[in-house]
């Protein structure tokens, strides 16, 4: 499949004249795999999926006329006997970057063809991303015990709580099945899976690309939800 | 090169690691110092693209990328603005006629308090 793309022959051009090129030359426009330029048109239209949530919260909370629930006393948590905002929400945040940190270099790993580094850098994203959905699980059943549901909250607009549990779930819902694609990926390269199809560890890039994608939500998350 | 994927020195993954922690503690830093208003909504979105930005650019490897696959997956996402523009627009419409048709908020939160 990559031979095709440098079937082309000439050498590729950079900038705009490539981009001419790669579109008007008779060959594959996209010079990438095709499994990698599949995942990023996945990605893509997650990319919309989000953005009609967090527009839509950001539509419910322009028009809600009820006082929105302060994030940073809603998420904060008693440690040690001090109330710290958003305490959960940093660390989750920490935790996130980290596995992003070390699913980089699981790819890097991968193109080096060193499977055992590859096999535990993926498992240490894995885990890492476990934890990340267990606070959440944990932030959930906080929030639920104080009555936050759905349709209404004790602390403001009803919407924050449809709005919370729509955003944050279908998070969680990627990070789960993140986690699982990537203990998936792990254990073939471990096993020798790739080796008997040419040693091609470029689905390592591509779980890659839906680990950092996951990543890059939670930035916008944190952003516009928590921080706001 | 092309064919072998994407490989770079480990040292520009390290650097964005750190500087994605020290960003992260910069906005988490905004809730904490208690800015308001504008300069808070300045903060938090600029540090949210420097994060997104060296996330899709370095790890995501866009930056290597040829532009004829950047303008395919970056251009339609710019859409969006519409979206949020016309949603803005929308919001603010529903909550005036709320306050018509409805008068102000008779909500008495619990606890926590409110401002």
């Amino acid at each position: 499949m990559s031979e095709a793309v440098l079937d082309s022959g000439a050498a590729e051009a950079p900038g705009t004249k490539g981009l001419v090129e790669d579109w008007a030359r008779d060959k594959q426009v996209f010079g990438v795999p095709w499994g990698k330029a599949m995942m990023w048109i996945f990605l893509l239209s997650d990319t919309f999926i989000f953005s009609c949530f967090i527009v839509g919260y950001m539509s419910v909370r322009i028009a809600s006329t009820d006082p929105w629930p302060v994030p940073s006393e809603v998420f904060a948590l008693t440690m040690f006997g001090h109330s710290i905002p958003l305490v959960l929400i940093a660390i989750m945040t920490f935790i996130l970057i980290t596995s992003s940190g070390t699913m980089a270099l699981a790819v890097n790993m991968g193109y080096r063809k060193d499977r055992k580094k590859t096999f535990w850098l993926m498992v240490a994203t894995a885990v890492l991303g476990a934890s990340f959905v267990s606070m959440q699980a944990f932030e959930w059943s906080k929030l639920i015990s104080e009555g936050v549901r759905p349709w209404a909250n004790p602390f403001g607009a009803a919407q924050f709580g449809s709005s919370f549990f729509m955003i944050t779930g279908f998070h969680g819902l990627h990070v789960s099945a993140g986690v699982i694609y990537l203990l998936v990926i792990a254990f073939r390269v471990k096993n020798g899976f790739y080796e008997k199809r040419g040693g091609n560890y470029e689905i390592v890039e591509i779980t890659g690309l839906y680990w950092h994608f996951v990543d890059l939500v939670w930035v916008f998350i944190f952003a516009f939800f928590y921080l706001w | 090169m092309a064919a072998e994927g994407q490989q770079h020195p480990l040292k520009i993954y390290y650097m964005v690691w750190i500087l994605l922690f020290v960003v992260s503690f910069f906005s988490y830093m905004v809730d904490i110092l208690e800015f308001h208003g504008m300069t808070r909504w300045t903060l938090i979105i600029v540090f949210m693209l420097v994060k997104a930005g060296f996330i899709i650019a370095i790890f995501m490897h866009m930056k290597w990328e040829r532009l004829a696959f950047k303008i395919a997956i970056l251009g339609p996402p710019v859409a969006i603005l519409v979206l949020i523009s016309l949603m803005s627009l929308e919001g603010g419409y529903v909550e005036n006629s709320r306050i018509q048709n409805y008068g102000e908020s008779t909500f008495e939160a619990e606890t926590p308090g409110h401002h």
